[in-house]
């Protein structure tokens, strides 16, 4: 079996286990192990991304963007920022309700760092692996919200309500088509285990959910549309206007409370981007089944822990890779397009999104069927890997073992190719 | 005994959120108290491997929080941070049907004999072995397939017709409360023509 997260977790217990350790400090350490990696994962990106933030926005609007900081493309632009942060003056106004005040931002960050705790960055690095790992992420994702009403309320300002207020009635909306198009390719994999869905979809690019039929395709899009929205970012950060609202749920924020939600905002980005790739974009897999083998080989090439590590690293820059290729995208349309009034984007999501996002939830769910007509399978291509058969437990490495076929339909076709 | 610590940390969380949403008097402060109260009950769902029950306890239980969040909010705009009060009536009220219930609730757990119901760790195996497939079995049940059987073993649908009916039938009975939600709250125009469909 490839080891998972958690399995290594059993290791790194009875590794510390073994050099006379209690039970109980073991796993309290092999605990602190896995929530500093993904702190330091929650950190990491927003790094990443604020530094590429500001060069993409200065390259759009024909600025150079940071050129001093840490040589000559200012890649320590964001440790700077961060640094200018903290030495700022922690304020609370005096019309504040200060311990709700002081709790808002932690309230945002515990939510969307707890998100990546079920993101599956690679085939075996996952924190806490589930069955219901999506179904359980979205739901932590949506507590964030919670956080900015309670900041846009504590604040004891005006535009910090309103800026909470609208983030609310935005949030609730934009969360039904949200959810509609995350089931689309839940259901045309037929798991909610984010692991099992991107397993699935190995082999060529035609093998990923995105290509499996035009409802999934517009999902996607439709998906990625209600992602920007969840994360607040332009056109929809109605939230923090600062044409209308000074700054929204953020103005009597300042210094390092200021900069949590922003980390938080940068990381549930990169959390909605990550689901996107898990779902409908392959996960970890290239799409091209050749390289695909050999960013794997690793894990066969030894029993060695440190080569499936290494196999994971892999995975984890392809999956890296696309992700941050996404969160590029949102960049891109937040310095290109201006910002929705309140109504549009109310209205855009509820006389259009949702409408939408419902037609092509009951067309994914009568393609199968069409395509079982015409092809005898349930996608349009001749699938490869391991949608040409669907298998109860899905083993997605190594050739030697043959599927097994739950489906009858499937199993009579899938014979033919199995022969190949 | 790290399960014990962390059973312990989350029911005095459970427990100390529910006494803040009676002690606190500011409508938000009860709210995030609320939210507390209920995130903990989740943390409690999880120590005990249920992890479907835990994740629909926040999205249901905590979201729906959040929208009495709003209404706080909402309702107490018109002066920063209003208090609520109650009369000593109400008080007295509250405290009889609480005790009332809370009697209930301790009659029914001390009348268990606790040593011979076996652990959910027989039950359902433990939660550090198994990778959270507690769900499987919810679904499957839904469908009418008894958790301790194989697929197909107990064959056909005679006794096992599964919670699928029932649930739908909630279902539709949700949409139309939405629907005439909707139906009701709708900006009222055109008050002549309104009144012709009724008829039809």
């Amino acid at each position: 079996m490839i080891p998972t997260l958690a399995d290594t977790a059993t290791t790194i217990q009875s590794q510390l286990e073994g050099w006379e350790l209690s039970e109980s400090w073991a796993m309290f350490l092999a605990a602190v192990i896995h929530v500093a990696l993904v702190a330091g994962f929650f950190g990491l990106p927003a790094g990443i991304f604020i530094w590429s933030e500001r060069k993409i926005s200065g390259r759009i609007q024909d600025r150079l963007g940071p050129t001093r900081v840490g040589g000559k493309f200012g890649w320590l632009q964001a440790l700077a920022d961060g640094g200018k942060l903290i030495q700022k003056e922690d304020l609370v106004p005096a019309d504040a309700d200060g311990p709700l005040f002081r709790l808002a931002p932690y309230v945002v960050v515990v939510s969307s760092l707890a998100a990546l705790m079920f993101l599956p960055f690679s085939d075996g690095w996952i924190a806490v692996s589930l069955d219901i790992g999506l179904y359980l992420m979205l739901a932590v994702m949506s507590l964030e919200v919670i956080g900015v009403i309670l900041a846009g309320y504590a604040s004891g300002s005006k535009w910090a309500l309103f800026g909470g207020m609208r983030e609310a009635a935005q949030m609730v909306s934009y969360e039904i088509p949200m959810s509609i198009c995350v089931v689309i390719p839940v259901i045309t994999a037929g798991s909610l285990n984010l692991n099992e869905i991107a397993a699935m979809q190995s082999g060529w690019a035609a093998n990923w959910i995105l290509f499996n039929d035009p409802f999934t395709f517009a999902a996607f899009f439709i998906y990625f549309v209600c992602a920007t929205a969840s994360c607040k970012r332009a056109p929809f950060d109605l939230a923090e206007a600062e044409s209308e609202l000074v700054a929204g749920f953020l103005t009597e924020y300042s210094g390092f409370r200021w900069s949590l939600f922003f980390l938080a905002e940068y990381a549930s980005m990169f959390a909605v981007c990550g689901i996107a790739v898990l779902l409908f974009l392959g996960g970890w897999h290239t799409g091209i089944p050749g390289l695909d083998t050999l960013l794997d080989g690793p894990r066969y090439a030894s029993d060695s822990f440190v080569f499936g590590w290494l196999a994971n690293l892999l995975g984890f820059t392809v999956f890296f890779v696309k992700a941050s290729l996404l969160v590029c995208v949102q960049i891109w349309i937040r310095w290109t397009l201006p910002r929705l009034r309140i109504d549009q984007v109310m209205m855009t999501c509820l006389k259009y999104l949702v409408p939408i996002s419902c037609v092509l939830f009951l067309g994914a769910v009568v393609w199968p069927l069409v395509t079982l007509s015409f092809t005898g399978h349930t996608t349009w291509g001749s699938p490869t890997g391991n949608r040409a058969a669907p298998t109860m437990r899905l083993e997605s490495h190594g050739n030697s073992s043959t599927p097994t076929k739950i489906t009858p339909l499937a199993a009579s076709h899938s014979s033919e190719d199995s022969d190949q | 005994m790290t399960e014990q610590t962390l059973f312990w940390i989350f029911a005095i969380l459970a427990g100390g959120g529910a006494i803040g949403v009676v002690i606190l008097q500011d409508i938000v402060r009860m709210a995030f108290s609320l939210i507390i109260s209920l995130g903990s009950t989740a943390g409690l769902f999880f120590l005990l491997g249920a992890d479907f029950v835990a994740a629909t306890q926040l999205l249901v239980y905590v979201g729906g929080t959040l929208v009495l969040l709003i209404f706080g909010v909402m309702l107490t705009a018109s002066g920063p941070f209003r208090r609520i009060r109650m009369s000593t009536g109400e008080t007295l009220l509250g405290a009889a049907v609480g005790l009332l219930f809370f009697s209930v609730i301790a009659f029914t757990v001390l009348s268990v004999n606790w040593q011979a119901v076996p652990s959910y760790r027989e039950v359902a195996g433990s939660p550090s072995k198994q990778t959270g497939n507690t769900s499987r079995a919810i679904g499957l049940r839904l469908v009418g397939i008894p958790a301790d059987s194989t697929i197909g073993l107990h064959g056909g649908r005679g006794s096992n017709t599964g919670y699928l009916l029932p649930f739908e039938i909630v279902s539709v009975h949700l949409l139309v409360v939405l629907v005439g939600a909707a139906y009701l709250a709708r900006a009222k125009r055109r008050e002549s023509t309104d009144a012709e469909p009724e008829d039809a």
